[in-house]
């Protein structure tokens, strides 16, 4: 019996959070092909994240590949495990985050099929629309194979209701491959809301010029806001901005309800990481700038006077 | 240790893109190629370990139409020892060319394998975990920071929200990222002795690697309606109230 396998995610650093949203949206996703959709939890989990994954409406198992060795999962590790459970399923996917990037391709291979990244539309059951050249153009692309291996992007679909009662299950997961050893992880974390997932972004650029600076003048607007912090690549080049808030092609990708970038040139990488937001605002001195064309409303005026302007505005509403 | 990288040669990153017009394709008569963003930068760390005496060799490996050549004699500028072309279709997947690339490995015999982390033409970001799954060896992707720890190597990788430290075995495939190094410039007199290098061939002819997926259209997308300019901060957020209903 043919069914989808989704990879699940949460934060692991957090122990009292839950699913991540991209999860939820993924779900989503994964009803495209009007199949069974189990969803694969990695690690030993909290009870709150099996929970949750039980609940996620329209799912019908959680399998729960509960080892040590997983709660930092390796490509190499979840790779084998997926290749254990593949013969029950025609569909394996996952978020398009930097584990399913990892995890998939690897599986994929040693599947010997074809991979999706980053599905923007499921069209049929093997064909999808996805973007190239950084979103600059999209491409429909039919994959052959009879298991289909993809990542989608999540903010593309509406996080499923967790109203859902899954049955719960234990897979048992190969040993750790013992040459690739998780050393150490780094994150950012932090009060404001995830970047990807945040309703609110308000993005700075080089132009901030400095760590100080940019915190000093875009981190009231945000909390005002409740929004999360992005930034180009240029700002976290200089150190002005850590990597983990990047937006772009090569950082993440956001679709919020508003999106304020301030100093902003617009560069094709940039506006690849958030042209899908609902509204944007841009503020920048150069009335040529790039972004004012994805802008919704521009303002050409020194960020160094909008942005506490702004805030103060907002303050008093 | 030997390291092999691999360079795809694409459209260059400054270019405004546009599908050609069966709209099957991108239009890629008389644009400016360049090597890959993220291949320049694994060129960049296998020189940087060759330069510190922990790498012997850096080969680079390309492979595709007649053109790819030119990606190698960047190569060859920027300081590789030696330079390997494989004929090949135009439209490999990433299963193909890591299957392409197994070959070459074989024959080459490296203990690390450097690709970038995606190409910026497919943005498919497959290709160095589809190789390091075909040789079983163990991978790294999106990779910031090298150390060579005797037989291991000690990697900072890019994960969403941070960073991630792992130790890996050689052999091992790493995929570059960005934030790995700042490529060399290529000065023109390099450049000018590249041209007179000779590039090595492998012949991948017998190999099966047929492309898994089709691409049945290429087209630009919707674009964003025009915006409006606002004159004042007060007008913003009127508009953004009272207009766009997002505050
Ligand atoms: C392969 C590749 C991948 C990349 N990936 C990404 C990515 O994921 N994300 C990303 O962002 N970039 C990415 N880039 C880099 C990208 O090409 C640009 O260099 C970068 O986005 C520019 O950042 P910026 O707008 O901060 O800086 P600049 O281009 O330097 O622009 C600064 C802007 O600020 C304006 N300005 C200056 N002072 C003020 C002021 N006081 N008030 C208001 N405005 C002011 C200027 O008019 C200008 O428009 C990538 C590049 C490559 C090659
Ligand atoms: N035709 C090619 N020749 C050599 N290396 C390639 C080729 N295509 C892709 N690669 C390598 O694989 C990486 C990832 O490609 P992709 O999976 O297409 O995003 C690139 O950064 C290159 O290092």
């Amino acid at each position: 019996m043919s069914a989808v396998l989704l990879i699940a995610e949460f934060d692991t650093s957090d122990k009292n959070a839950g699913l991540k949203t991209s999860t939820r949206q993924s779900v989503r996703a994964a009803q495209s092909w009007n199949l069974p959709v189990d969803v694969l939890v990695l690690g030993t989990a909290t009870a709150a994240v099996l929970e949750q994954a039980q609940k996620l409406n329209g799912v019908r198992k959680v399998l729960h590949a509960n080892a040590e060795h997983l709660n930092h999962p390796r490509a190499e590790d979840v790779a084998k495990l997926l290749q254990q459970l593949a013969a029950d399923y025609s569909v394996v996917l996952g978020a398009h985050s930097s584990l399913a990037k990892n995890v998939l391709p690897r599986f994929a291979a040693l599947a010997d099929v074809g991979m999706i990244s980053e599905a923007l539309e499921i069209n049929a059951p093997n064909n999808y629309v996805r973007p190239i050249y950084a979103g600059n153009l999209l491409a429909t692309v039919e994959n052959a194979a009879g298991l289909q291996v993809l990542t989608v992007r999540a903010s593309r679909w509406k996080a499923v209701e967790l109203d859902g009662a899954a049955e719960l299950t234990t897979v048992a997961a190969p040993a750790a491959d013992s040459r690739v050893r998780f050393v150490s992880q780094a994150l950012a974390g932090g009060e404001r809301p995830e970047l990807s997932s945040a309703r609110v972004v308000v993005s700075g650029g080089r132009s901030l010029g400095s760590a100080e600076k940019f915190d000093a003048v875009l981190g009231p607007l945000a909390t005002q806001l409740g929004a999360a912090l992005g930034a180009t690549r240029a700002a976290v080049d200089a150190g002005y901005a850590p990597n983990d808030i990047q937006v772009g092609q090569t950082g993440t990708i956001v679709a919020p309800e508003l999106y304020l970038a301030f100093g902003v040139s617009g560069a094709i990488q940039h506006l690849a990481g958030m042209k899908d937001s609902r509204i944007v605002v841009a503020v920048n001195t150069d009335p040529d700038a790039q972004i004012f064309q994805v802008a919704d409303y521009g303002l050409v005026a020194d960020l160094f006077d909008v942005v506490p302007e702004l805030t103060a505005a907002l303050q008093k509403q | 240790m030997k390291i092999l990288v691999a360079l795809k040669r694409v459209i260059d990153y400054n270019v405004r893109v546009r599908p050609r017009a069966d709209g099957l394709a991108v239009e890629t008569a008389g644009v400016k190629m360049s090597v890959n963003p993220f291949d320049e930068n694994a060129i960049e760390e296998a020189l940087r370990l060759k330069e510190a005496g922990k790498a012997t060799e850096v080969v680079a490996v390309s492979l595709g139409n007649t053109g790819a050549q030119e990606g190698l004699r960047h190569a060859l500028a920027m300081g590789v020892d030696r330079v390997i072309y494989g004929e090949a279709a135009d439209d490999l997947d990433s299963l193909a060319v890591a299957k392409l690339l197994r070959e070459v490995v074989k024959a080459e015999q490296p203990q690390l394998v450097l690709l970038g982390k995606q190409a910026i033409d497919d943005d498919a970001g497959q290709a160095a975990q589809m190789l390091a799954a075909l040789l079983d060896w163990p991978q790294a992707v999106a990779v910031s920071h090298i150390t060579v720890e005797g037989n291991a190597l000690t990697v900072v990788r890019e994960i969403d929200g941070g960073t991630e430290t792992l130790s890996v075995d050689l052999p091992a495939v790493l995929s570059a990222d960005l934030r790995l190094n700042d490529p060399r410039f290529v000065k023109l007199p390099n450049l000018m002795m590249a041209k007179k290098k000779p590039i090595g061939t492998i012949d991948l002819a017998s190999v099966s690697a047929a492309p898994r997926l089709k691409t049945h259209k290429v087209a630009e997308p919707p674009a964003r309606a025009a915006g409006i300019k606002v004159s004042s901060v007060a007008e913003l957020v009127e508009k953004l109230k009272n207009e766009a209903g997002v505050l």
